[in-house]
């Protein structure tokens, strides 16, 4: 989960790393009483989840409360790369001598996680990586180690910071490191971290990424996740402890195993070239079990999804048994038509592994017409989207 | 010969007596694997009996293994206690250990596979992964060992359903290994370090390679391939349609700016040689084509 800048910003402060107060505000009016509390020169910034805010004109200062809520009036509802402004953090302006860049991150291919620092903040760091990559420096950080004062200085004379500000910067790496490792981010990134005229050094800027595996030692994050974002399917999917990516076509998907099911994707949409641009409506793995219970909760979601015109279920039994998915398949649609809501778009089922022969003959038993069979899965996801063409 | 895991190894289950620890050790033990002990903290001393054999439950690794002789531990135990539980296998010594719990915070993997990796004794497999199975001479982990035979193709892929798919697709031939190496965003064992025990392995004519988006390894892995790899190697990798900044099921599954995309995983394959396939089943056909070819 990515955090708002100023959910990044209270957690930055909470581990003691020097940043701004500033108040979140979902209103001009209320943008105009926060600058008046701050006082001064104040800067109204967009909190969305995206990158280029200053260009896209999401960040404007304001040199009194009435500027503040003119502001905050241009950036609310602003549309910024698919993000829609819903609300605005009213910091103080501060006085900037210089701007740095600092971070700590997951280091995939290394398997351990990395420092990088540079004296040239202010910039996207991916153009500053490519353009100058001597002026950002990359320190590797041992997971069992991790960022103490000695490594702290490494990071900083690796980056080349000027004596003025290198207490000042190991300060923020040391506290910034707890960041990272108390709250289980994958991501921490300050840009830019700003020497004040007086020799400050100070977050201005935050970016944090938590481990969404570590939400069983972190309660406290659940108050962080911004429903308002979320699709309206992905939430109801996430009620129910279903794997669910809403995308935006017409074959709805279920499948066991996100491999599979991301395979699943791919096919569906090589198959729908030929019908039209057919694509696939979402991703959804149900996992091992496949229970009727689950099979239906599957269901019940991707055919309330109005774009749906068909559906592929994409079944391989290595340890799930195919008889019991079929059985799933069979009860999942009782309890939609129990419930009122009886399935009436066309369904695919493609089963192979474990048991497939019982599996395809319980679903030729129960001869619900929606329901057709096919062998293989390139074959399913041609007929599904030849089905989903027809029915748009 | 097969990599990693042969019908010498002597496996350990770690969270034997949970639920999936006792079912998985079943299907194990039906499938050729020599389990000879489960460990459970607080649980040494009793006995777990599966397929009418009874297997000892010890209180730490260290006693398993002093016990045992045991070399494999594959590891059920729940996210929180992963991390524990792997640096205690380390601890024992245990040359391999195949870690399949998913949902471990990234923090912990991080840690135990530099434990693992200083021990400069333990090869990590997972986590967040089936396991491994070398068909008819040992299972270890959660890979149905009904799929397929035994034969001269080997299979390195991230993802669990993936695997069975190909086996499946390609079990009139069969494997000498299958490795499920995990979706995860940091693993112990790698494409590349799959791709090299293949090439070092007599039993083993050619590989197949199933990747799938997010990070670099099928990029770096096909750096390798071109300066390591002599045997055919086949890929596929999945996840052409998921959208930018999502995760797609795995942890690690997730497309960044630009970066660890499939097509530019693709594109990497291809680029030194290797024969993408666009879908499962025509990977499946270009590695019957070339196994087929060397036979004929």
């Amino acid at each position: 989960m990515d955090l708002y800048e100023y959910q990044a910003k209270d957690a930055f402060a909470r581990h003691g790393v020097p940043t701004q107060s500033g108040e979140v505000v979902h209103t001009p009016a209320a943008a105009k009483a926060a600058a008046e509390n701050i006082g001064g020169l104040v800067v109204v910034k967009a909190q969305v989840k995206t990158g280029g805010r200053g260009k896209a004109g999401g960040v404007k200062l304001a040199k009194d409360p009435q500027e503040a809520y003119d502001r905050a009036h241009d950036i609310l509802g602003l549309d910024i790369k698919g993000h829609i402004v819903h609300q605005v953090l009213i910091n103080p302006a501060a006085d900037i001598a210089e701007e740095y860049y600092v971070s700590f991150l997951l280091d995939r291919a290394n398997r351990t996680f990395l420092a990088m620092a540079s004296k040239e903040g202010g910039m996207e760091i991916e153009q500053l990586a490519v353009e100058r990559p001597e002026a950002l420096a990359k320190v590797p950080v041992d997971a069992l180690v991790g960022v103490d004062r000695a490594k702290a200085e490494e990071i900083v004379d690796a980056a080349g910071f000027d004596d003025s500000v290198r207490e000042g910067v190991i300060n923020v790496l040391i506290k910034l490191w707890d960041v990272f490792v108390k709250e289980d981010a994958t991501l921490v990134e300050v840009n830019p971290l700003v020497k004040t005229p007086t020799g400050e050094v100070v977050a201005l800027d935050g970016k944090v990424s938590l481990d969404d595996n570590a939400g069983f030692r972190h309660p406290e994050h659940e108050a962080l996740v911004d429903f308002t974002e979320t699709d309206p399917l992905e939430l109801r999917a996430k009620e129910k402890d279903l794997n669910y990516v809403k995308l935006s076509g017409s074959v709805g998907v279920i499948g066991n195993g996100a491999g599979l099911v991301m395979s699943t994707l791919d096919v569906v949409a090589y198959a729908g070239e030929e019908f039209g641009g057919q694509k696939p409506a979402n991703f959804l793995d149900i996992g091992g079990g496949a229970s009727a219970e689950i099979m239906a909760d599957g269901l019940e979601i991707i055919l309330s999804d109005a774009e749906v015109k068909a559906v592929l279920v994409n079944v391989f039994g290595g340890i799930t048994a195919c008889d019991a998915v079929a059985n799933g398949i069979v009860q999942a649609l009782e309890l939609l038509t129990a419930k009122g809501e009886a399935a009436t778009l066309p369904l695919v089922v493609r089963l192979d592994g474990n048991n497939a022969d019982l599996g395809r003959q319980i679903l030729l038993d129960a001869a619900n017409p929606l329901v057709e069979l096919v062998d293989t899965m390139d074959g399913a996801a041609r007929r599904v989207a030849e089905l989903a063409a027809q029915g748009a | 010969m097969a990599i990693f895991l042969t019908e010498d190894s002597k496996i350990l289950v770690q969270g034997i007596t949970g639920s999936e620890g006792t079912k998985h050790t079943i299907r194990m033990l039906g499938s050729h694997a020599n389990i000879v002990a489960g460990v459970t903290p607080g649980k040494g001393g009793q006995t777990v009996t599966a397929e009418g054999r009874d297997i000892p439950v010890f209180g730490s690794c260290s006693d398993a293994v002093a016990a045992t002789g045991a070399d494999v531990s594959v590891v059920f135990v729940p996210p929180r206690f992963a991390k524990a539980a792997v640096v205690e296998a380390v601890d024992a010594g245990i040359p391999l250990v195949v870690v399949i719990t998913e949902g471990i915070p990234v923090h912990d993997t991080a840690s135990f596979y530099q434990y693992a990796a200083d021990s400069g004794t333990t090869r990590i497999v997972g986590p967040n992964c089936p396991g491994l199975i070398s068909p008819g001479k040992s299972n270890a982990g959660i890979i149905p060992g009904t799929i397929t035979k035994a034969g001269r193709i080997g299979l390195v892929s991230k993802s669990g359903t993936l695997t069975y798919q190909m086996m499946y697709e390609l079990r009139d031939l069969g494997f000498s290994s299958a490795v499920g190496i995990g979706g995860d965003p940091v693993i112990g064992t790698t494409h590349i370090d799959c791709l090299a025990a293949f090439e070092a392995d007599p039993e083993t004519d050619a590989i197949v390679m199933i990747g799938e988006i997010g990070g670099d390894a099928e990029e770096r892995a096909a750096a390798y391939i071109s300066e390591h790899v002599t045997k055919p190697v086949v890929g596929y990798v999945a996840g052409f349609t998921a959208p930018e900044g999502k995760t797609m099921g795995h942890a690690g599954a997730i497309v960044s700016g630009s970066s660890g995309t499939a097509q530019a995983k693709k594109e990497a394959l291809e680029a030194v040689g290797v024969k993408v396939g666009k879908t499962p089943s025509e990977t499946a056909r270009l590695m019957r084509e070339i196994i087929t070819g060397t036979q004929a």
